[in-house]
């Protein structure tokens, strides 16, 4: 079985009764059904503890279900090696909760490694460009690129596993509770980057897992939504400002002041470090 | 439970009492073992995985010079201190006790062979583990808590070839190197004390030395210090490695990395030496 995604696949990820328990009896997925559709921003949210991470786990291969299919551009993946999962993940850029930069190189060696590892047809030079021009896409400033991690603020380190998340030119872009610590101008920042970059990609998938409903509403195309390892909601964020599920209702509630409509079709995000808009 | 309490016991009861306390002897020595022996099936398919990943491409040279310089250059000199006062008071100790039977032409001889044999691999052993072992286990358990070994991973990049094999392949290849500075410098000092300070004549010095001193005693030494090398590797690569939780954790990992290595290498030398012993002994080669 080889690694390769089939590229004309209805949704760039597919999970069919997902099931998964770590020690035969609790189960932290218990049948999640979700479909991921191509070229739009899905946002997983829940409560601490509802299997989110989990979920994002089983994504990329990091985990296999105990029960269940999981398709990444419509190949299953719970069957695959060690080798041909590697293969699948090229297809993935991932941006982790506090970035996840190699703390022994700097902002542009981190872009260029996956680049070194898997794009050995590349020249060094190739790679070095490559590598700049996905830092001025993340939106670094060229005086930052020689700095090593420890020597950046949180929203460059961003910054900067964003543009080592591009590098590889993915289909699919996860963030990984990506606002989650910030202070509210850098969580805005960092929304407007998501939306931006995924703009500027014209046709990749951006799956974003996190618990901060006001951002998940400001960016989403769709929303899903767990509970006790499944999916509680799926849909628009109209469809959550609708619906008339209590535990949707009190999540809502608390995580999205009233004057705060869903995403529908805004493009402000993504221009500068400033708040786009007063959330107040 | 009091001894008037025991004795107003039954027979039957305090039959109860000693099958319990038996049953939950056994028990402990039963999950001891059992834990053991489960701890050393994982450091063996550990240590097997990375070594095999060593050599599966892409190959990791750059890493293994990189980690080279690490665990040798950057040892160097604690190992030559070490070596020369190990040199020093082992000379002084034996020449004091050579001396009663007057046979202080000895000293050499029995300083190198201790030196070669034994005290060189197992104290470079020792002091490398500390500090290039610790230094690994703590490396590899920040990675792992900061999320880096996961990304690793997404990338698509195996963590295993990419962090540890190049140490456990580095470590390997040093550590010879390291014990044999160590027994050099080490025979400097039995040399300079024995020479400057006990009037020890130079010349029967060099020649007793070189008479009872073979060059297999060094290839024993140098290959304990390999074998020493690749256990405390694997030992606390794997507990950096399989990190869990913050801070603390990466403490506890190197922790327990270090104090694991350094006693597996006390208890390996001694049966690495009589295996080494039973193979002269078989091989006809014994020194004797």
């Amino acid at each position: 079985m080889s690694g390769e995604a089939k590229p004309d696949a209805q949704y760039a990820v597919e999970l069919k009764d997902v099931k998964k328990s770590f020690d035969g009896k609790d189960f932290v997925l218990n049948g999640i059904d979700l479909q991921i559709p191509k070229g739009m921003i899905t946002v997983v949210i829940g409560y601490s503890g509802t299997g989110k991470s989990v979920l994002l786990k089983h994504i990329l291969g990091l985990l296999k279900p105990t029960s269940g299919s999981i398709k990444v551009s419509g190949k299953e993946i719970t069957e695959l090696n060690d080798q041909e999962l590697a293969k699948i993940r090229q297809h993935y850029g991932m941006l982790f909760q506090y970035a996840a930069l190699f703390d022994d190189m700097t902002a542009i060696e981190n872009v260029i490694f996956p680049l070194r590892e898997h794009r050995r047809d590349l020249s060094k030079g190739e790679m070095l460009k490559v590598a700049k021009d996905r830092l001025k896409d993340a939106g670094l400033d060229p005086k930052h690129f020689n700095k090593m991690p420890a020597e950046m603020s949180g929203g460059m380190r961003k910054r900067v596993g964003l543009a080592r998340a591009l590098a590889l030119d993915p289909e699919i872009l996860i963030y990984d509770e990506p606002t989650t610590g910030l202070d509210p101008v850098l969580t805005e920042m960092v929304d407007n980057l998501i939306v931006s970059t995924h703009n500027l990609r014209k046709g990749s998938t951006s799956i974003v897992v996190s618990h901060d409903l006001y951002a998940a509403f400001r960016i989403a195309d769709h929303v899903a939504m767990l509970d006790n390892g499944r999916v509680l909601l799926y849909g628009t964020p109209d469809d959550f400002l609708k619906s008339d599920i209590d535990l949707v209702k009190r999540f809502v509630s608390k995580g999205v002041r009233k004057e705060l409509q869903p995403k529908g079709g805004e493009s402000d995000a993504g221009e500068t470090e400033e708040p786009a808009r007063s959330t107040e | 439970m009091t001894r008037q309490e025991w004795r107003a016991l039954s027979y039957g009861e305090k039959r109860e009492h000693f099958n319990e306390a038996f049953n939950r002897f056994f028990k402990w020595i039963l999950s001891g073992f059992v834990g053991f022996i489960m701890a050393t099936g994982e450091l063996v398919r550990f240590g097997h995985s990375s070594v095999k990943l060593a050599f599966t491409r892409p190959f990791r040279w750059d890493q293994i010079v990189s980690h080279m310089e690490f665990v040798g250059n950057k040892s160097i000199v604690i190992i030559c201190l070490s070596g020369l006062f190990t040199g020093l008071a082992l000379a002084t100790q034996i020449y004091l006790g050579f001396k009663i039977v007057n046979m202080t032409s000895m000293v050499g001889p029995t300083v190198g062979l201790g030196v070669l044999r034994e005290l060189g691999p197992v104290l470079t052993g020792l002091i490398v583990s500390a500090r290039a072992g610790g230094a690994m286990a703590a490396r590899l358990g920040t990675m792992r808590v900061t999320e880096q070994i996961d990304a690793l991973e997404v990338m698509g990049v195996d963590p295993i070839q990419y962090l540890v094999s190049p140490r456990i392949i580095a470590t390997v290849l040093v550590m010879p190197l390291l014990t044999a500075v160590f027994d050099f410098v080490a025979m400097i000092g039995c040399y300079l004390i024995c020479v400057y300070l006990f009037d020890i004549d130079q010349a029967s010095f060099v020649a007793r030395t070189t008479e009872w001193l073979e060059p297999f005693h060094l290839w024993e030494g140098l290959f304990k210090g390999a074998l020493f090398g690749l256990f405390f590797a694997v030992i606390c690569t794997m507990r950096g490695y399989n990190t869990k939780g913050g801070a603390e954790g990466v403490g506890n990992s190197t922790n327990e990395g270090v104090v694991t290595s350094m006693v597996m290498i006390i208890v390996l030398d001694f049966f690495l030496t009589n295996l080494i012993n039973a193979f002269y002994n078989i091989t006809g080669n014994m020194f004797s």
